[in-house]
């Protein structure tokens, strides 16, 4: 365009130009602390979740490493004998490293917390137990050692403990399973969260929309400018809420120190250990705090997109 | 450039407000959209600038069908077109240069390369003293001097105006007038929708008259 004598000659400054989509007009604040809230919630589910399945994992190599036989009295035969008997059996199969038969007394002891102390246990029909270890690596053949021990004494009994470590299984499957179920709970309101926002969002902006349109803006340009808003809002959030997350377990040793000697603390260091979260623990709620900053960003991209269709 | 055949608009279930409208803008021209208020200027505006379907009919825009345009390519399209309307449209939250720079910012082009450009262009409308103000402070006729650099400043092969003087005082609005007919010598094909009788007799052009629905040439 030749615009003549009338062209002014002006010196031109670098300018700072504003933001298309001006953050203040994006609800902030509520979506940072929807998103924060709902890593934080999800961040404590798989600790507890990972918590559980190391634990449980702990118990059953423990268990697995070790069979319990069970010599029951009978009548006119001598029990002492049948112990030894049945211990040195167990003793001789290959793949067993150690035996420690329980006596009289030890039987006492253990059922010591029931019948309390000082009763004599001659004339109830108590079982001997006996503890064996079994060598990891070695394939025990526990049909061979059921029958010679059989052969010794019919009131004797092998247990592998298969029964308990079924339960163990099931215990800590189900507690995945809750875990997970809760995460997509969590998952599944982050995302209706987030596009309600975005929708709000867009309402908001709904003037912007259209003068980006009227100067040829496509919908992908323009979602890109609502979409890093997003982004860094569900990363605020994820750092918070993951962070908070990561703050609580890291704190959470100190806390069961506070409670150990008391009989809750006690059954919860029983069931939990030391509450410690391992590094990859750590690792992984860090990924998921990201994870969910990432699902923030899609579904509002998603939204965007959608919403973007139906404005002119 | 441009052509239509046999449009109809309705709204909805309404009356047809534009009917049979049969005409062919050429490249490089100028004229006037003319008629009496409520005679569906804006309509056809809106129409040539792809924020709405023809109920009926053929639009043909720089040799392609827009019935048959994705909104990506109508995007890419508008590119190539300015408007002006009634209502300004001008960001709140931007000064009236970034008002003015937004289609270059849109197509990416560096902030340096665009700069003398658009402050060039704010002098020329006279809006010099005011490229750092924001839209609510400026006044009708300010806001409308916006609303036109920014339509006119990536100097597009079509431009539209809707009532462009409509809120300047005579004076400026000669003046604005010169910088439609400048923008014209410089190949872009422009309409200006008024019914200012003054302003079209300022300048010899075609006259397109809009009168109950129909549209009569005037060459």
């Amino acid at each position: 365009m030749d615009l003549g004598q009338d062209r002014p000659q002006v010196a031109a400054e670098a300018r700072n130009l504003s933001p298309i989509v001006p953050r203040a007009s994006i609800a902030g604040r509520a979506l940072v602390a929807v998103v924060a809230i709902m890593t934080f919630l999800a961040s404590i589910t798989t600790g507890a979740v990972l918590l559980v399945s190391a634990s449980a994992a702990e118990w059953q190599s423990e268990v697995a490493s070790e069979i319990t036989v069970q010599v029951r009295p009978l009548a006119g035969r001598d029990l002492d004998r049948d112990s030894a008997a049945v211990s040195e059996a167990v003793r001789t199969q290959p793949g067993i490293t150690g035996v420690q038969p329980y006596t009289k007394e030890e039987s006492a002891k253990l059922l010591e917390p029931w019948l309390g102390s000082g009763l004599s246990l001659d004339d109830l029909p108590v079982p001997r137990v006996i503890i064996a270890r079994v060598s990891p690596g070695s394939p025990l053949d526990l049909v061979q050692l059921r029958s010679r021990v059989a052969a010794i004494t019919p009131s004797a009994s092998v247990d592998d403990h298969r029964a308990w470590i079924e339960r163990m299984r099931s215990m800590t499957g189900a507690t995945t399973f809750s875990g997970l179920a809760i995460l997509a709970l969590v998952i599944a309101a982050t995302i209706i969260s987030v596009s309600f926002a975005t929708r709000g969002a867009m309402a908001a902006n709904r003037p912007i929309v259209e003068v980006l349109h009227f100067v040829g803006a496509g919908d992908r340009y323009i979602a890109n400018r609502f979409f890093r808003h997003f982004l860094r809002l569900g990363l605020e959030g994820g750092i918070i809420g993951g962070g908070a997350a990561m703050l609580v377990f890291g704190f959470s040793e100190s806390i069961a120190n506070w409670f150990s000697g008391t009989p809750v603390g006690d059954q919860f260091a029983a069931l939990l250990g030391t509450f410690a979260l391992r590094p990859t623990g750590y690792l992984i709620l860090a990924v998921q705090a990201g994870l969910i900053a990432a699902i923030t960003a899609w579904a509002s991209r998603r939204t965007l997109l959608a919403t973007l269709d139906d404005i002119e | 450039m441009v052509r239509f055949e046999n449009v109809g608009l309705r709204y909805g279930l309404g009356p047809e407000i534009l009917r049979d409208l049969s005409f062919e803008i050429p490249a490089h021209s100028f004229q006037f959209l003319t008629g009496p208020s409520g005679a569906g200027k804006t309509s056809l505006l809106r129409l040539l600038f792809l924020s709405m379907r023809p109920t009926r009919g053929l639009v043909n825009l720089f040799d392609r069908d827009v019935s048959l345009l994705s909104k990506d390519e109508i995007a890419d399209m508008r590119k190539r077109i300015g408007i002006v309307l009634q209502d300004f449209r001008l960001l709140d939250h931007m000064t009236t240069y970034e008002n003015v720079a937004l289609p270059f910012r849109v197509i990416g082009r560096d902030e340096s390369s665009y700069r003398k450009e658009v402050i060039d262009l704010l002098k020329w409308v006279g809006l010099g003293e005011r490229m750092d103000a924001l839209p609510p402070v400026l006044s009708g006729g300010e806001k409308q001097r916006a609303a036109i650099a920014r339509a006119v400043i990536s100097r597009p092969l079509l431009l539209l105006a809707d009532e462009p003087t409509g809120n300047v005082d005579p004076t400026l609005g000669r003046r604005l007038l010169l910088l439609f007919v400048e923008l014209n010598r410089s190949g872009t094909a422009v309409i200006i929708a008024t019914h200012d009788i003054a302003l079209m007799d300022q300048y010899d052009a075609r006259r397109l008259v809009l009168h109950q629905g129909r549209l009569h040439i005037y060459e």
